[in-house]
């Protein structure tokens, strides 16, 4: 559905083969474990058996005389980082603890923290060796509850951790914490906004740790060649966030590093950070040979960045009529063994759904004892949504109000300012829910007993950031564009569609190639919903400097002047009705100079940010606490749909990525801080079996900052669906669920608790 | 992954005979299992003994005395065949829910057997069905019923140098019905947190049970044969006073652990719940009533 008179595209909004579809389906893509390189050693990562322990003394003297066994490295072989902050694409990374992340310096922090690691002929030998590998370790006690990692007693996992107070507070204490971070937002008189409210619920909530789930495991192969210039090959949602944080933690000039990317399966924002890329390289300059390191499922869980686990205390104030009056919230994340859970984007988003006259934020970034935590799709958001959405229903059931119109009165809308100051422009919040109120799911009858619907919207910024193309016009008629961004979504085409628009030709002219960093222009990484959007308009902007060269190229063949001659509708325009295609033209490039070469880059725009509103239907099987997932629409503020195929890809993924987050899906610890579930078998993400179709209403309400109106669409609907299927489930069971994952036992003492109050 | 030798005999003395050589020898039918237990290192094998292509080991025999299933018999081949859909529908009902089509391509009922996991989705329904184990070495051959094959997680009666070749069971009486379940949190792809398989024969008016098998799956170290819950039944006329009987009987024996897949009050309600459902269904097919189960709900 549209809901504005958009003009008609040729290209946009068509649904042509992608470009690394044969690849793809053959299986002949090449993916990061598919690297093959004469000398190639394998190397494997020995990682720490507890989830808190100092680190004595490592011997690998057993290890390095085993037959087969190239080099042993260990975080002596990483250079020292001090005290250095570094801007990494995405915010500044703390360049000490990423490379005590990436190999453990004199603590470990976490069950699976790397410690040392091994090149050998074979895997196999390798992991031989990693067992001869002598670690002492004084073992101490873990923390692996925010709260209680938050409290004065608790044991602290990182010495030069002070907390950062927003606005540098004084009174910061200098004592080494937990707690790295401390964020309040205000706006209004917030007690003033309780006070005038006729409802005031004030509900906990409690998240669990949530992995991203990406099929494919991390992997690098690096070579580091006799002079110095390293390149390694790995899958990344961003090749030059890759090469900048290599070359940072092995201190070597980025501009000797080349990161070459394979194709990717799946990121989620769970591969912008980097784990083997300096181990494979710290491995291959000892040995002079390519190393090529593949994580195994375990170390995948256990070793890269799930997102965090959270405390979230929400109250909410709202009038009989249903006006929201005041809020305050309360978040705590967990950050994982170092600093930088996404508790800022979680503050930013908790209420960003709405326009709260009256309200508060506090919110805190905790280390605890686990795996430094990482992007996933909406960071921080989807643990909010959950929260604030789930009171909002719950104040919508105790006033006998619609909950849609609730959102309808109350929703984020043009010139609302958000509780962390920015002010909303163009955004299609309230369409959202319109959509959703109108759709003939929301208007139909349940089907039978036990069953419950309910709905929730959710909010993500998106980002802008940069991005580069190179577009080269054959001169039969095709193009090439070269570009640096990882194409996790069908982005090749999406992008290559852009381009096409603007030249007025079709996508299948243009072949999109991801090339290596020595190859492109700057590009930030794939994430932050941004890349149709930036790189999209980078192509854009390579298709305009192609036609400004075309006008050149045919003002000289007809020998008029170039500014009697424009480029429209896929051809040049000339006086006297003098025309080509740009086909036509393409043919004559080699009797007018030779190639045309259009360059591009995106670097100043930003986006509005993205809401989405869900709805679900879910029947609770009474007797086990069991949860079927029955219809699920989605309805979502895209923009425009580039390709709609793949846009209503992302809002069925994210969504079904959200109902596993909402169902299932947890970290399970126990007490020693061991994850007992770090396989698929027991982690468990849905299956085909476990969701229905997902329905999707394409809302296109265009970003005036993109051309074409682009907005991201592929991190929002991870957000809403935790809380819509809670509320769901409360209108199904007569259970008010405030703990992630919502799995049946849980839910069964939630149905135990309610029968025993009545 | 750990260096083993592999051998393929063409002859089950052939096989025996590898059984009893090497110091460590597992057998080798579909390998679901053992290949992932050597590439994880919880076994460590010196030698593989492919036992797929044993005649002895391939039999799907359905007759009126019985049914003898070879130990290496994949679960499509369990899951394709009308007698055992029709006789032996509990079987049936754990074949089709173990892994997905892929591994029911490879993997064995007699291995699911051998790897004798509590939550093993095929031998709650061995039990029910009265399933005899035909154990061969080359000294001989012996017979254990299929509830005391089980001693530990991961542990059976199977000595060195022995092989499962083939399951027995039992001819089924006219109006008999079985069925398996299992609870998962998800609706495929899952280890049981409860399962329980259930037989039960009926009297001439289809209302009161002649005679019933009933085994519980992921409520103790090994599967077991609930002969309390069966014995509330038999002679009873099927109603919901049977019912809860049968199930106060059931969860008195089960002594589940609390896990990541449920605590072990959960698990023991689980019981009562699954049992009725799984009674009911057998009952309804005892009686020849349409059934259709739609696994994980």
């Amino acid at each position: 559905m549209s809901t504005n008179g958009k003009p008609k595209y040729k290209v946009i909004g068509t649904r042509p083969i992608r470009h690394d579809g044969v690849d793809k389906v053959t299986g002949r893509a090449k993916y990061g474990a598919d690297i093959r390189l004469s000398g190639l050693l394998h190397g494997i990562v020995l990682r720490s058996p507890h989830a808190h322990a100092r680190i004595v003394r490592i011997d690998t003297s057993r290890a390095e005389a085993l037959a087969g066994v190239r080099a042993v490295v260990t975080a002596a072989d990483i250079p020292p980082q001090g005290d250095r902050m570094v801007e990494l694409g995405e915010g500044a990374v703390n360049m000490r603890h990423l490379s005590a992340n990436v190999l453990a310096h004199d603590k470990v922090l976490y069950k699976g923290h790397a410690v040392a690691a091994v090149a050998a002929d074979n895997v196999h030998i390798a992991e031989e060796a990693c067992k001869l590998i002598d670690v002492e370790y004084e073992v101490l006690e873990p923390v692996l509850d925010v709260l209680k990692a938050m409290l004065p007693d608790a044991p602290v996992l990182n010495d030069d951790v002070r907390t950062d107070v927003m606005g540098g507070s004084p009174a910061a204490s200098d004592r080494p914490t937990n707690v790295a971070r401390q964020i309040i937002f205000t706006k209004g008189d917030v007690q003033a906004g309780f006070a005038a409210a006729d409802v005031v619920l004030e509900r906990e909530f409690r998240t669990g740790t949530v992995h991203q789930g990406y099929i494919e495991p991390h992997n690098a192969t690096a070579m580091w060649n006799a002079n110095g210039k390293v390149t390694v090959w790995m899958s990344t949602q961003g090749i030059f966030t890759a090469r900048q944080q290599t070359a940072e933690l092995m201190r070597i000039p980025v501009a000797d590093v080349k990161v070459v990317p394979m194709e990717i399966g799946g990121g989620f924002g769970g591969k912008i950070s980097v784990y083997l890329p300096p181990v494979a390289a710290a491995l291959s300059k000892k040995t002079g040979r390519p190393v090529k390191v593949i994580m195994d499922r375990s170390a995948v869980f256990e070793a890269t960045g799930p997102t965090p686990a959270s405390y979230i205390k929400i109250k909410l104030g709202v009038t009989r009529d249903g006006m929201i009056t005041a809020g305050d919230a309360y978040l705590a994340y967990e950050a994982g063994a170092f600093p930088g859970s996404p508790i800022g984007p979680g503050c930013m988003c908790v209420f960003s759904c709405y326009d709260f006259p009256n309200a508060r934020v506090e919110g805190y970034d905790v280390c605890v004892n686990k795996p430094r935590s990482n992007a996933y799709r909406a960071p921080g958001s989807t643990n909010a949504a959950f929260a604030i959405e789930t009171v909002v229903d719950e104040v919508c059931q105790q006033l006998g109000i619609d909950p849609a119109d609730f959102r309808l009165k109350n929703g984020a809308k043009e010139g609302v300012r958000r509780v962390d100051g920015p002010v909303y422009s163009r955004i299609g919040m309230l369409e959202t829910v319109e959509a959703i109120k109108a759709s003939e799911h929301y208007q139909s009858k349940l089907a039978g007993p036990n069953q419950g619907r309910g709905i929730a919207s959710g909010y993500w910024f998106n980002i802008g950031l940069k991005s580069a193309v190179t577009a080269t016009v054959g001169y039969d008629g095709s193009v090439t564009l070269i570009e640096g961004s990882t194409d996790i979504g069908g982005s090749r085409t999406s992008i290559a569609m852009q381009l096409a628009e603007t030249l007025g030709i079709t996508a299948e002219q243009v072949t999109p190639s991801v090339v290596d960093t020595d190859s492109v222009g700057y590009t930030d990484v794939t994430g932050g919903s941004r890349v149709t959007f930036a790189t999209g308009i980078a192509a854009i902007e390579a298709a305009r400097d192609i036609q400004r060269q075309l006008v050149i190229r045919a003002a000289e063949l007809w020998e008029v002047d170039p500014s009697t001659v424009t480029y429209v509708d896929g051809g040049v325009s000339g006086p006297d009705g003098k025309r080509m295609t740009f086909e036509e033209l393409a043919h004559k490039l080699p009797e007018t100079g030779g190639p045309v070469i259009g360059n591009g880059t995106s670097g100043k725009a930003t986006q509005a940010g993205a809401f989405g509103t869900h709805c679900v239907d879910v029947e609770v099987d009474p007797e086990t606490g069991k949860v079927q997932v029955l219809r699920y629409t989605v309805a979502q503020d895209v923009g425009t749909a580039i390709h709609p195929s793949y846009v209503e890809g992302q809002l069925q993924g994210g969504a079904v990525q959200g109902i596993g987050w909402a169902l299932n899906e947890e970290y399970w610890y126990d007490d020693k801080g061991s994850m007992r579930n770090a396989t698929y078998l027991d982690y468990r993400i849905p299956t085909c079996y476990d969701v229905p179709m997902i329905d999707t209403i394409l809302v296109e309400v265009p970003d005036p900052q993109h051309p074409y109106g682009v907005r991201g669409v592929g991190e929002v609907p991870i957000c809403p669906p935790p809380a819509a299927i809670a509320n769901a489930i409360a209108a199904a069971a007569g259970v008010r669920m405030k703990q992630l994952p919502m799995s049946p036992p849980r839910i069964m003492s939630a149905i135990w608790e309610r029968d025993a109050a009545k | 992954m750990r260096d083993f030798d592999y051998a393929v005999p063409s002859t089950l003395t052939d096989a025996l005979a590898l059984m009893a050589g090497a110091s460590v020898a597992r057998p080798l039918a579909g390998g679901t299992d053992l290949i992932d237990h050597v590439r994880t290192g919880r076994l460590a094998p010196d030698l593989l003994v492919d036992i797929k292509k044993l005649p002895e080991l391939n039999r799907l025999e359905a007759s009126p005395s019985g049914l003898r299933l070879g130990a290496s018999v994949p679960c499509w081949k369990v899951i394709a065949s009308t007698e055992i859909s029709r006789d032996y529908t509990a079987l049936v009902d754990s074949c089709r829910i173990i892994g997905g089509i892929q591994i029911q391509n490879r993997a064995s009922v007699g291995g699911n057997l051998c790897n004798s996991g509590p939550a093993a989705d095929s031998i709650p329904s061995l039990i029910a069905l009265g399933a005899q184990c035909v154990i061969a070495s080359k000294d001989g051959t012996r017979e254990v019923p299929v509830e005391a094959f089980c001693t530990g997680p991961g542990k059976n009666v199977l000595q060195p140098g022995e092989l499962l070749v083939e399951l027995k069971f039992p001819a089924r009486a006219v109006r008999s019905g079985s069925h398996y379940r299992r609870f998962i949190p998800r609706n495929e792809m899952d280890i049981a947190v409860v399962g329980v398989g259930a037989s039960v024969t009926l009297d001439e008016s289809g209302q009161r049970i002649t005679d019933a098998r009933i085994a519980l799956g992921a409520v103790g170290p090994t599967p077991l044969l609930a002969t309390d819950a069966a014995q509330a039944l038999i002679g009873q006329a099927f109603d919901e006073v049977a019912i809860a009987k049968s199930v106060a009987a059931a969860k008195a024996i089960a002594t589940p652990i609390s896990d990541m897949r449920g605590t072990a009050e959960y698990r023991v309600h689980l019981v009562g719940v699954l049992l009725a459902r799984v009674l009911k269904a057998a009952v309804a097919r005892a009686r020849g009533e349409t059934f259709t189960y739609q696994p994980g709900h």
